[in-house]
């Protein structure tokens, strides 16, 4: 029964997934990504069926155990964008680098100067970095995995609707500017945003995304041991 | 059909890459991300020739340009902390949002200046 339950919830993830891509395509905006979207049907499935997470989990966790895998994954859009990260490492390196702190340690200081509790601090600390990689950071931290998901989900929404502005006031205005920009703040979401403006700025964008899940990941320890 | 068998292998290899990474971060008992350990020894492994990268692109291709579907299920489970964003907690959505424009700001500045001889990357 378990495991019948398990395909279901597989098959209904695909099956939302799929109608969430559908409607991307016709209506484009950033509030209609695919992931919103397909979380929303599915937690209105739930809800309106009276089923609990635990229960979605049999099959969710099937699809969960893909994580590690798609991040190791990652190592080859970074393999294939060699020639450019190489031509541009010092930019791309130090600028994710600085991005990665600021991220970290803004969202760890703000979440303690507002008095949130630890479990919170830990659940935001990594939320500028692809989804897969925070919810192991957060994992590790003993953090909530649900609330780091989302996070990152407003950090890359948020980023996208916010960047024209952002890149307006502060002068942003190249391609490796915007991309490094877009990557780090707002990792696979801003990235999709950064090919709008080019297969540069995609691609600048797309290398720090990864860079910069790399550097939260090795930095995460050492600033939590420095200001927690 | 073959594709598929192929995205299948591929994938199993980088889940033993995993596997390595997550190995090593007990091993070595560090605090990163097994699949980020996992991560930088692919590419390492691919920079220096080691691994061709045949024999992990199908299922790299695959999982990279659906990365999005891994997401949900972590993503539906905000459904039990829906009461945290009443009232104080909306607060949470706020500082991510002012992260955000700091590490946009920031790392985008930064990277710009030092990019500033090079060609290729004008306005």
């Amino acid at each position: 029964m378990k495991f019948l339950l398990g395909i279901f919830f597989v098959i209904l993830t695909i099956i939302a997934f799929v109608i969430a891509k559908w409607l991307y395509k016709r209506v484009y905006t950033p509030l209609l990504l695919p992931l919103t979207v397909a979380t929303v049907l599915i937690i209105v499935f739930l809800l309106v069926f009276k089923i609990d997470f635990d229960t979605y989990m049999l099959g969710g966790d099937w699809i969960s155990e893909l994580l590690g895998p798609a991040v190791v994954a990652l190592a080859y859009p970074l393999y294939q964008q060699r020639d450019r990260l190489k031509e541009l490492l010092l930019p791309l390196v130090v600028g994710s680098f600085i991005g990665a702190n600021v991220g970290i340690l803004s969202g760890l200081l703000l979440t303690k100067w507002f008095g949130f509790s630890d479990v919170l601090i830990y659940s935001i600390a990594p939320k500028s970095v692809t989804t897969p990689v925070a919810v192991e950071i957060t994992e590790d931290l003993g953090g909530i995995i649900s609330l780091a998901a989302v996070f990152v989900m407003v950090a890359g929404v948020g980023g996208v609707i916010m960047s024209k502005y952002v890149f307006r006031i502060f002068g942003l205005d190249t391609p490796i500017g915007k991309g490094v920009g877009m990557g780090s703040a707002s990792h696979g979401i801003g990235t999709a945003k950064a090919l709008e403006g080019g297969e540069l700025e995609g691609s600048l964008s797309s290398i720090a995304m990864i860079l910069s899940a790399v550097f939260v990941s090795f930095l995460m320890p050492f600033m939590l041991a420095l200001f927690m | 059909m073959k594709k598929t068998i192929l995205i299948i292998i591929h994938i199993f290899i980088l889940y033993i890459f995993n596997l390595i990474g997550i190995w090593l971060k007990e091993l070595l008992n560090l605090s990163v991300p097994g699949s980020v350990i996992g991560l930088l020894l692919l590419f390492i492994l691919l920079m220096t020739n080691i691994l061709k990268v045949e024999w992990i692109e199908a299922g790299a291709q695959f999982l990279v340009s659906n990365l999005v579907f891994f997401f949900i299920p972590a993503t539906v489970g905000i459904i039990n902390y829906f009461d945290l964003f009443k009232g104080k907690g909306a607060l949470l959505i706020l500082i991510v949002l002012i992260s955000t424009i700091l590490v946009m700001t920031s790392s985008g500045l930064v990277s710009q200046y030092l990019a500033k001889d090079k060609a290729g990357v004008k306005k």
